[in-house]
Formats: C-alpha cells, structure tokens, sequence
C-alpha cells in the first residue's frame, strides 16, 4: 500500500538539535520524512500517555519519541519515563487490537549524529508498510 | 487503600458500543493513590475508549470528570451537575463500592466500571501493591504480631505454618511469603513466640461477610 504516512515525533531539545542546523534546514537536506511533524519538548519524561494517544487522536498513524541514552540522560531518568509511557501507550494499543509498532521509543545520543535521521526514515518506512491508521475512522 | 486495576479495553469499549455520549468519571480516593481510577488515568481511558470507538468506525463524546470520592452520599449528590448534559452512561474508574454508589443512589443513571476491584492493599514499592487485609471482621493482629492470615495466608489457616511452608515461601508459589513463618519470627523478634502454641478455636465467619452483606451503624454519628 503507498500512501503518505503522518507521523509525530517528540524528541528533546538534546537529541534533536540537528532540527535547528542551517537554520533547519540540515534536517531536509539529510533526508528526513517530510511527513514527520516533529515537536520539540524540554525533557521527554514530560510526555505523558495522554500526549501520546492525543496524537492518534489528532490523526498521526505513527508516534515515536527519541530521547537521551538510557544511562546519559540530561535530566537523569526522563527517558526511561518516557520508554515506559511509550510501553504503557503500545500495549493500550495492542488492548485495541491495533498494531503496538506504530509507537516507538528510541534513545539517541545527544547533539548532531545520523541516528536521529536514520530512526525517522526506519519509523517511516515500518509506517508505510502498516499502512494508515485504524484509527482514522 | 483499595487497590484497583483497569479492565482490559475490549470489555469497556463493549460496554459503550450504543452509547453517543458517555461521562468518564473519576475517583479522587484510593484509586488514584494506586493510579487505577484518578484524574490521570481516566483522561487516558477517555482518549482509549474515542479511539477504540472510533476503530470500529464509531463516534462517542467522552467527557472526563471526577469526584472526591464516589462511596459517599454528598459527593454523589454532585452529579447533579451533569443531569443535563444528555450522557448515554458514566463510566466510573472508582472501586466497585463506587459503581455501587451509583446505581444505589441515581435510578436514571446507567454506570459501568471501568476497573476490577482487586484488595485491600499498601504499595511498599513504587508501582507495586499488595494484599495485607481482607477485611474479615474480627481481626487477629493482636495476636499474629501485626501481619494478617486471613489476607496473606493462601490458606487463610488461624493455626499456621502448614506442612508446605519452605525456607519462608508458600507451597503455591515460590515468590508468595509464608506469612506464618513471618508471624513466628515476628513473635519471636519480641519473645512471644509461645504465642504460636496457643490453638486458635474454630472461627466464626459470619462476620466475615459469609452471614450476609455487612453494614456498620454509629449511633454516635446519626441525628
Ligand atoms: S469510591 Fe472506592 S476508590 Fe473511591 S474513595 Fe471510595 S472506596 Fe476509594
Ligand atoms: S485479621 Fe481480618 S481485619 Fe485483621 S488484617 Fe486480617 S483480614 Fe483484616
């Protein structure tokens, strides 16, 4: 199935700085899925289950979160919040019967890397090949 | 506390499949100490209940609301204020003594629970609750050094240890305590542990709940 899939991505301010090169536009020129709406937050371990399922709400047919190194957290157990909120969040949609890959957890190292790059264009292909989202009504 | 734990989403979301309006509403007493049923988690299970609705190519209106507590008549009474709002059901996340309240109190009122009432319970670690009274009526601690074999024994037996208790772990599973080899070196940390040899008689379980439901009057408390 080709479509064009919508989805979210909550990332900290540590390991999504290459969103802010060149102005923003490093993130484009590396490739990064068009299609993903990256939103910034301070810490991860801010996000709470409600943000993430508010996103399926709103229409995203894949959320994933990136967040510190487990063990090199900036704000020292955010990211571990935040994997076991994505945990919680999978495994409500599994309850749904919908498919618990289409949220995601990664922990990236801080700064400019490819990962943050790679991950996305990983998250967009595993979205395409699920397809839309069930939810869409 | 009574310790609670959400209902898996597909019996919820079976519950309100004719509905077009529903109120989740929340309890601000124990279950939103054991994270079940408070604020938090009824917007989680607003927002699963729209999705989980709307998979099955349905819409709902879910609005979330919360109680202090809904085992006590004037917190009750405060659902007066959504009489008009034209809701199909409430869903309730508090304990089954909330559901109860409900239905006993507002005969127009249609309410499912949103949770399964578990036990009576404490949380010693972060995230983990356990079992500690069964509330029987008649409580024994005085004489079991402050830990319950009605609650903690797979046995409730009022004459422990049995012949399955090894190295302090229960025969029915090798991570359950023997809450009686904990009562004797309990009794014995305070040199009662003579206690253990006094037979407990035949027990008289009527005011366990095996005479019927149970009720409590405070004279002192009525006008
Ligand atoms: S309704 Fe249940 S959960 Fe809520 S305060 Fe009362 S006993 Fe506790
Ligand atoms: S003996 Fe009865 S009242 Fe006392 S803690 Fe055990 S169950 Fe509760």
């Amino acid at each position: 199935m080709s479509f064009d899939p919508a989805i979210t991505l909550f990332s900290c301010h540590y390991t999504s700085q290459q969103s802010c090169a060149e102005e923003g536009k490093e993130l484009e020129r590396l490739g990064f899925p068009a299609g993903i709406n990256l939103v910034r937050v301070a810490c991860t371990g801010k996000l709470q289950v409600t943000t993430l399922l508010k996103a399926f709400e709103d229409g995203a047919d894949g959320v994933y979160v990136v967040g510190c190194p487990e063990d090199g957290c900036h704000n020292v157990k955010g990211s571990i919040r935040a994997a076991k909120r994505v945990a919680a969040v999978r495994e409500a949609l599994v309850e749904l019967g919908v498919e618990g890959e289409r949220v995601e957890m990664y922990h990236l190292p801080r700064g400019l890397h490819p990962e943050f790059v790679e991950k996305g264009k990983e998250m967009d292909s595993r979205i395409r090949e699920l397809g839309p989202s069930p939810f869409q009504g | 506390m009574i310790v609670a734990e959400r209902k898996p989403m597909a019996e919820i979301i079976e519950m309100v499949q004719d509905c077009k309006k529903v109120l989740v509403l929340a309890c601000r007493g124990c279950v939103t100490v054991c994270s079940a049923g408070g604020e938090r988690e009824a917007e989680i299970l607003s927002s699963l209940i729209r999705l989980g609705m709307k998979k099955g190519g349905k819409s709902i209106e879910v609005v979330t609301a919360s109680l202090v507590r809904q085992c006590d008549r004037e917190y009750i009474d405060e659902m007066d204020q959504f009489e008009d709002d034209g809701y199909d059901a409430v869903v309730s996340t508090a304990c089954g003594v909330g559901v109860n309240f409900i239905s006993n109190l507002r005969k127009d009122t249609m309410v499912y629970p949103a949770l399964n009432t578990s036990f009576m319970g404490g949380s010693a670690e972060q995230g983990e609750w356990t079992e500690q009274c069964a509330g029987c009526g008649d409580c024994v601690l005085h004489l079991t050094g402050g830990l319950c074999p009605v609650a903690r024994c797979a046995k409730s037996l009022m004459n422990g240890p049995c012949g399955g208790s090894v190295d302090g772990t229960c025969e029915i599973h090798s991570d359950v305590e023997c809450v009686w080899q904990s009562i004797y070196d309990r009794l014995g940390s305070f040199g009662k542990s003579a206690q253990m040899e006094v037979i407990a008689p035949i027990r008289d379980w009527s005011a366990a709940g095996h005479g019927g439901p149970r009720k409590v009057v405070r004279d002192d408390l009525t006008v």
